[in-house]
This record gives C-alpha cells, structure tokens and sequence, in this order.
C-alpha cells in the first residue's frame, strides 16, 4: 500500500523570544556606554606596541591635527565650567551665563581667545560647521599655554596631560605643544601620547 | 522540549474536499536557546570593559637651571639617532660626527644596532632623538616604541642642530 505522505504545513516561528532579546541588549547598551564625545577634526592615531591604557579621569586630551591644528578637550564638565570663569575673569572674554554653560558642555574645540564668545553663540549645527582654525601656537600669541594653564588651576593641579596627535603631523607643530607644555608657566614633564594598538614590530 | 504533533493544528493551507491525511506541525520550543543567549551576554558584560585607548607614557628631563652643571657626557655613551623625512632615519655614535649612516625602523635596522652588546652592558649609554621640523609625529611615536622594545632607559628628545640637519638634506635618498 503507498505510504500516505503527511502534508507538510509551513513551519511557524514564534518571534517573542527574539524581540526580548533585541530588548535587552538595547536596554543594557543605553546604560552602560557614552556617546563618543564629537571631534571637530578625524585623528588618525599612530601605533605602538605599548599597552598600557589611558586612565580614566582627570585628562586633558591635546589634538594635533594632520594640518598642523591644535585642539584642547577636558571631559568633566565641572573642571570646564571653573576653567570658563577663570579663563573669563584673566581674559575679559565677557562671557555669559549661558555661553559659560555651553562651553561646559562642549568636547573637544581650537578657537583662539578672541573667537571664544562668538564661536559659543553659534547654534550646535552651526558650531559643526565651523571651521576651527586651532589654538594659536606660536610665541608671539602663546594661547596654548594660558589654555592649559587655566585648565589645571581649575582641576586643582590634579591633570594629566594626554597628546593625542595624527600620525602624517609634522613633527614641528608637536614640538611646539611639548615646549609649550614644558616652559613655564606649566612645567609638566611628565605626559602620555595616546596610540593605537600594533601587532608585531613597528614598520 | 520540541514535540511533534499529530493534531491539525498550526499552519497550512485548509484543502477543503480532499481527504487528508495526518498533518503534523511542529513546534519548536525556544527555551534552551533564549537560556544559552543571555549566559553569554551575562557572561561578556561581566568579563569585558570597553577598549580604551592606549597611550605611551612620555618623561621629559627636566631643563637644566643651571648649564654648568650639566655633566660631562662621554663620547662612546651617546647615540644620536636623526629622524628625517619620508620615514628616514640615520645616526652617528659621539658627540661630533662627519658622516652619518642610514637605517630603517624594522627589526633589522636600528633594532638590531641597539640591541648590540656593546651597548647594552654599558650603563651610561644614552640615546639622543632628534627630528628635523618636516618629520612626522608617527616617526616619533615609532622611535620611543622601539626605545621601549629595545630596552633602552635613558633617552631624551632634543633639538637638532643646522648642521645635521644640512646633512639630512644633502645625503641622497638610497632607495
């Protein structure tokens, strides 16, 4: 006698399970990260074979870009809003309550003294699209150093200095940041290069 | 666990008329999987921390106060190691030189030079880096891994002079 063939009914698949999952990694992704913080200029980091990573707190990060710029970023709002007062009492930026705000909530920035006020009036999206010119470096208009000199009275000389440099940068704009890091008034001998991971010897 | 059953439950298209045979559906149940999937997520979110970037720690000299009392450096304790465009790299061992040789980052080249004896046993030795204003920043980063890699305890980033870097610009590219 042929064998009846049983009729095949399309297999059903009960998605709950799937969702809850999608659920739960989403859940566990939006309290644990940070958003990454906006750079004004991609950073091509160079590699080294160190392993030793960049401790959390209390850093300033100096950004040297490709096409010699420089830019300051310190992460905890509360040592920015004390930099943005002290930096506007020395300076006489005249800046507001609520340009000081948005300066604390910023990243990373490269806009000399003069350009401050204007560049925190502008609107986020206008902000984005402005093309910082970098913090002035050279002796005759030495910003950097008063920029970092202001950052560590705020953080109570508790910072660390973190150079965090493109690797096709010339060399001479770095050599500057260092000097203006190691002259007087701030003295720092000590500071770390942030790079990527190498594997194997270095080309 | 997953079953098979005979009963016309499930899916399929109702053939009204025809006789039918046993239907069968499965289903399967999703238990085991769904279980295995969060003792893994449980098992990375306690083992794992976001990368972090990574840094070399740089320590500068200090200037000196005073330049008389800088010590006296010895002439077979120091190597001068020139950092040159397009990724070249030279060097001369002294305080005064006439002509440089050249070498390149890998292994074999200045690794390998400073992995030499001689200078390993010698407790003075030191490594003076100097790069001229066109150099990159990742030639830099490159030599103070390779001081790392080599070793090497005592090196300082210093000025460089006309003179050498005269001689970067004059000696030909070999390559």
């Amino acid at each position: 006698m042929p064998r009846i063939k049983p009729k095949r009914s399309t297999p059903r698949l009960d998605m709950t399970p799937m969702v809850d999952l999608a659920f739960l990694l989403v859940t566990f992704f939006m309290l644990t990260t940070k958003f990454r913080p906006e750079e004004p200029v991609p950073v091509d980091i160079p590699a080294s074979e160190s392993k030793m990573t960049l401790p959390d707190l209390h850093i300033m990060t100096v950004t040297v870009s490709n096409d010699g710029r420089v830019f300051l970023d310190v992460q905890q709002k509360g040592i920015r809003l004390g930099w943005a007062q002290k930096l506007n009492e020395q300076f006489k930026l005249g800046l507001n309550e609520d340009e000081i705000n948005t300066f604390s909530n910023l990243s990373s920035f490269g806009v000399p003294m003069g350009q401050l006020k204007g560049y925190l009036d502008l609107s986020g999206s206008e902000r984005k699209a402005f093309k910082q010119t970098g913090i002035p470096i050279d002796s005759a208009t030495n910003q950097l150093g008063d920029y970092i000199l202001y950052a560590r009275l705020a953080a109570e000389n508790n910072l660390n200095i973190a150079i965090k440099g493109d690797r096709d940068a010339n060399y001479e704009t770095v050599r500057k940041v260092i000097k203006i890091v190691q002259d007087k008034p701030n003295g720092i001998n000590n500071f770390n290069l942030i790079t990527t991971l190498a594997a194997g010897p270095p080309k | 666990m997953s079953e098979v059953s005979s009963e016309g439950g499930g899916g399929g298209k109702h053939k009204g008329g025809k006789p039918k045979g046993k239907k069968s559906s499965t289903h399967i149940d999703m238990t085991p999987m769904v279980d295995l999937a969060f003792l893994l997520l449980t098992f990375f979110m306690l083992t794992t921390s976001f990368s972090k970037p990574k840094i070399m720690q740089i320590i500068m000299p200090e200037k000196p106060k005073d330049t008389t009392q800088q010590k006296k450096i010895n002439q077979d304790d120091v190597m001068n190691l020139l950092v040159g465009p397009k990724d070249r790299l030279f060097y001369y061992v002294g305080l005064h030189f006439d002509q440089v040789e050249s070498t390149t980052y890998g292994v074999d080249g200045i690794q390998k030079i400073l992995m030499d004896p001689k200078y390993k046993t010698n407790p003075r030795f030191m490594v003076l880096i100097k790069a001229t204003p066109d150099s990159k920043y990742k030639n830099i980063v490159n030599m103070f891994d390779i001081m790392r890699i080599t070793d090497t305890r005592l090196y300082a980033l210093v000025d460089i002079t006309d003179k050498e870097k005269e001689l970067i610009t004059k000696t030909p590219e070999t390559k």
